[in-house]
């Protein structure tokens, strides 16, 4: 075998390497550059992927040569791609940006497990989309949350414990979940790959136990992507983990959850079953909820990160709002999304780090005036915000011509009426920063025009850059959300 | 060669912008670029007539953002007109600007030329889409870069007044405008403009009606009652931007995409089977209740930007009659009401920077002091209220037409009692500012600073010219019109 033939497994072997040797390495700057150099190796290799799977199909790889179904097989498609180099690619923006950004929030003795946890992190967000094996998932799905809460606690404010704390009980019950729905599966099937299980699951007459185990996994799946109204975990992790924590969480955590519930849903249930389910429906009424009520908690808040936390509960709505229309097109919509917002908002909270980082708080008041003090992180934010409305010309005016496109496809006049009601709700919690950032004078007038370090700023720019040029160049995104949705639904049942 | 020159044109304003933003701490320069880049403008849209008036369609690609959804641009005769005109204007307000920011001490110029040049970029882009999608693009960008323009002041008032202007403005495209469009392509599979229309021919006529209803109130910017609220709103602004945007380029981006929808998306035979008498009504409706609002507002600013709306409202009206004599008129009025109104806001502010003074009661025996600013004054009031010898009488004359030709009285009812108003709420000032006595507590003053009297007598005298010689204006409507119903 080559060495391109083990790329499927270097994807993840080789972040969760970097995790042990950081540690050894001890030494904050060595840390840093061994897992940044892994996350960047993690990157050319999800690009590497992806072009395969478009040459060649989906790629197999057993791991230590067992072949499926008995061994663990990493299964890349053209879905499993697409959040591999979404993954990946916030992982390689946000760790240059890291260094600054953590030297102010975490005691310069625990850098290297800082870096530690982001390489486990990282490694196993990438494994959920690299596996083809339902408990290799749930592996990976623990070892990214487990590393994900010891990077929330790191925040600076002691209520980034309680958030910390908060998220632990809630994922754990949805991991819980997660792992019951997959062992009735085991259960039903007696194996553990993906594939087989489908295939399993088609001559499987029982369905009582299948339509439970569907269940389960959306509950537990539907908690760790914070589907409205189990979010109750989000929007206090995000506000108060480090800010370089907030920004690649938000832009990946929530969306491998998602992969994952679309994972299950299209290859191994199957569409007909699933939504036989009445998931749709739940799903939609979710959805719709997410879009205006959260939206509207983030009108109200007086944090900026936690306005951003719930606009985010709210996003994922649109998200999962795309999937609970069983079309082609609305799993474009969903998983075009994915990527537009995972961008959008990983650049907002970057371009907010920074402001935190010179403000010191990310409260309202904190940003009053902030056009003074930051101009290029004010302008931005308010690039970033006009993604998150939809406006023309930014990534999420992508998303929302196709979710709109989607609900005409199926002559629902009323839900693109709500779409595009609830983007009004954007544009307010937008606002809010344009009105402090922009009409309030700054609290303390002496300040001085002081923007981020640079290797805070450029990153972040460079991600707000790249959700306008995806807003004006679909061809990536939307090309390859919909090979995706296409693979899936034309090979589910 | 044409395709360079559409790169030209939009190009103009976007350079311009960059040279306002570096030339910052150099007010001279700064200025002079903004005199430059649009005279060239004008001079490099004039370039292109002869090619669209023969015939051609210039086209530029640029960017296929989706499979079939490309950002392009196409110069047509509406489109090359209202682009001259509003690059026309764009030179007068740039020299206006000069006496008027200078004079009231205002802050942020660099920032304001540099919006202003922004907003000239969008404009241009709106008169060039080849495309629904295109227009909504720069639809969209021209509501984001005149919103620092409406609210430049930074106060309460400005801040109020811009929550107003984007709650309008973006919400009606957000709601009825982005919906429409993205429907235009799922029912026709495309959103270009072509002659004759593009949607299906078997299209249910209430389906038609209803898309209509989405573009014509979701395309804020024309301010159609009942969605007119952001115009009084935005002239919390200052004057020049009440003067070229809020007269001229906004509100024309608005009725302009009006015409091009009706005209190149439905296409006049499509529209002929449908009913489309609420908006005529809605139309005629907007026309008498703006002028009568006027009538009893006594600041100055917010008289005239009533009279906007009513005047906006003659081209959705003219546009709705679906004939081509009445599509003549609605393109014609795009261009006379624009040198018009921009005139009376010119002499606004005019009055505004030589006495502070805002209201009309106010104006008593002013035009003794201020010639030059009354007497175009008062020829841009000749023209809004459709007599000779002002350009507004040539549109109107057009749009009486259309409105007889169909025998459309209810039309024809609504335009002769709105021309009583609109003289009922103008001449007024007129009288009032030559006819009587002056205050005797009014300090003395002169005519306002050079730049803002040189400005209004351009416009002014072109107000008088469109008359004369309406050549290049009316050649390009009657293209539009008859070359649309070929």
């Amino acid at each position: 075998m080559t060495l391109s033939a083990h790329f499927p497994v270097l994807q993840v072997v080789v972040p969760l390497v970097s995790a042990p040797l950081a540690v050894l390495a001890r030494r904050a700057t060595a840390a840093y550059a061994i897992v940044m150099f892994a996350s960047w190796i993690a990157f050319g290799l999800a690009i590497a992927l992806t072009m395969q799977v478009r040459s060649e199909g989906v790629v197999s790889y057993p791991i230590g040569n067992w072949p499926p179904p008995w061994g663990i097989e990493y299964r890349i498609d053209a879905l499993s791609s697409f959040v591999l180099l979404l993954v990946s690619a916030v992982a390689a923006v946000v760790l240059p940006y890291c260094r600054r950004s953590i030297e102010h929030e975490v005691p310069r003795e625990q850098h290297y497990l800082f870096y530690s946890m982001f390489a486990l992190c990282l490694a196993g967000l990438l494994g959920i989309a690299a596996t083809g094996d339902a408990f290799n998932a749930f592996v990976f799905i623990e070892i990214s949350a487990l590393a994900s809460y010891v990077l929330i606690a790191l925040g600076r404010d002691r209520k980034a414990l309680v958030a910390s704390y908060q998220y632990l009980i809630l994922g754990t019950i949805g991991a819980t979940f997660f792992v019951i729905g997959i062992g009735m599966l085991y259960l039903m099937t007696g194996t553990l790959n993906l594939a087989d299980m489908s295939e399993r699951l088609a001559a499987t007459s029982d369905l009582r136990p299948v339509l439970t185990a569907a269940a389960f996994i959306t509950v537990g799946m539907s908690l760790k992507l914070a589907l409205f109204p189990l979010h109750q975990w989000l929007p206090n992790a995000y506000t108060y983990a480090p800010s370089a924590v907030s920004a690649f969480i938000a832009a990946t955590g929530t969306k491998v959850s998602i992969y994952v519930l679309m994972r299950f849903y299209f290859s191994v249930f199957g569409a007909g079953l699933v939504f036989e389910l009445a998931v749709g429906e739940v799903l939609l009424v979710l959805s719709l909820a997410a879009m205006f009520i959260a939206s509207a908690i983030a009108v109200v808040q007086s944090d900026f990160k936690k306005l951003l936390a719930y606009s985010s509960v709210a996003q994922v709505g649109y998200i999962t709002l795309g999937l609970s229309l069983e079309s082609v097109s609305g799993l474009t919509a969903s998983i075009v999304h994915l990527v537009n917002h995972g961008m959008t908002k990983a650049g907002l909270f970057m371009l907010v780090g920074g402001a935190v980082l010179v403000t010191g708080g990310s409260g309202m008041d904190r940003l009053a005036g902030l056009r003074r003090t930051m101009p290029l992180t004010s302008f931005g934010i308010v690039l970033g915000g006009l993604g998150l409305i939809g406006i023309p010309g930014t990534a999420g005016f992508i998303s929302k011509w196709q979710l709109v496109l989607a609900a005409m496809e199926r002559q629902e006049w009323w839900l693109v009426f709500a779409i595009v009601a609830s983007s009004l709700l954007a544009v307010a919690y937008v606002w809010r920063f344009v009105e402090v950032a922009y009409f309030r004078e700054p609290s303390n007038p002496a300040d001085r025009r002081r923007e981020a370090p640079a290797t805070m700023l450029v990153p972040a720019v460079m991600v707000i850059a790249a959700s306008i040029y995806f807003g004006l160049d679909s061809s990536l995104t939307l090309g390859g959300a919909a090979t995706a949705a296409d693979f899936l639904l034309g090979t589910s049942r | 060669m044409s395709t360079d020159s559409i790169a030209v044109c939009l190009m103009l304003p976007l350079a311009a912008a960059g040279g306002i933003a570096l030339a910052n701490n150099r007010p001279n320069l700064r200025e002079a670029v903004s005199l430059v880049a649009s005279a060239a403008l004008v001079l490099a849209l004039l370039g292109l007539e002869p090619a669209v008036l023969a015939g051609n369609r210039p086209t530029l690609d640029l960017i296929e953002v989706m499979p079939g959804l490309v950002i392009a641009f196409e110069v047509e005769p509406l489109g090359l007109l209202f682009a001259l005109v509003a690059a026309f204007l764009w030179f007068a307000s740039a020299v206006y600007s000069i006496g008027y920011m200078r004079g009231n001490g205002e802050a942020h110029q660099t920032r304001f030329y540099l919006c202003f040049a922004l907003a000239l970029a969008a404009t241009v882009a709106i008169a060039f889409s080849a495309n629904a999608f295109t227009l909504l693009l720069f639809y969209e960008a021209l509501t984001f870069v005149t919103y620092p323009l409406v609210t430049h002041h930074g106060d309460a008032e400005a801040r109020n007044g811009g929550r107003t202007y984007l709650a309008f403005l973006l919400g009606t495209s957000v709601l009825f405008l982005l919906p429409a469009v993205i429907f235009t392509w799922h029912a026709a599979g495309t959103t270009d403009f072509r002659a004759g229309g593009i949607l299906p021919e078997g299209m249910a006529p209430a389906a038609a009606a209803v898309l209509l209803a989405m573009y014509v109130f979701g395309i804020g910017k024309a301010a159609l009652m009942p969605f007119h609220r952001w115009l009084p709103a935005a002239m919390v602004a200052p004057t020049p931007v009440s003067a070229l945007l809020h007269a001229v380029a906004v509100v024309k981006a608005g009725v302009f995409s009006i015409v091009k929808i009706v005209v190149y998306l439905f296409g006049l035979d499509l529209l002929g089977g449908v009913s489309t008498h609420w908006l005529t009504a809605t139309a005629g409706f907007t026309v008498i209740a703006a002028s009568v609002v006027a009538l009893g507002a006594d600041n100055l600013k917010r008289r005239l930007a009533y009279s906007t709306v009513s005047q906006l409202a003659y081209v959705v009206l003219a546009s709705a009659l679906l004939t081509p004599l009445s599509i003549v008129g609605a393109a014609l009025h795009i261009v006379s009401h624009a040198f018009g109104k921009i005139t009376l806001f010119f002499a606004a502010g005019s009055i505004y920077t030589a006495t502070g003074k805002t209201n009309v009661s106010q104006l008593d025996g002013i035009g003794l002091r201020m010639p030059w600013t009354m007497g175009a004054f008062a020829i841009g009031a000749l023209s809004m209220i459709g007599l000779p010898p002002a350009a507004g009488f040539v549109s109107k004359w057009y749009m009486l037409s259309g409105a007889m030709s169909q025998a459309h009285w209810a039309a024809v009812m609504v335009i002769v009692a709105s021309t009583l108003l609109n003289a009922a709420y103008l001449l007024p000032i007129v009288y009032r500012a030559f006819f009587r006595g002056v205050d005797a507590d009014s300090k003395p003053h002169g005519e306002a600073p050079l730049p803002i009297v040189l400005a209004l007598v351009i416009t002014a005298a072109a107000t008088l010219m469109i008359f004369f010689m309406p050549g290049v204006p009316l050649a390009l409507a009657h293209a539009l019109a008859f070359g649309a119903c070929e």
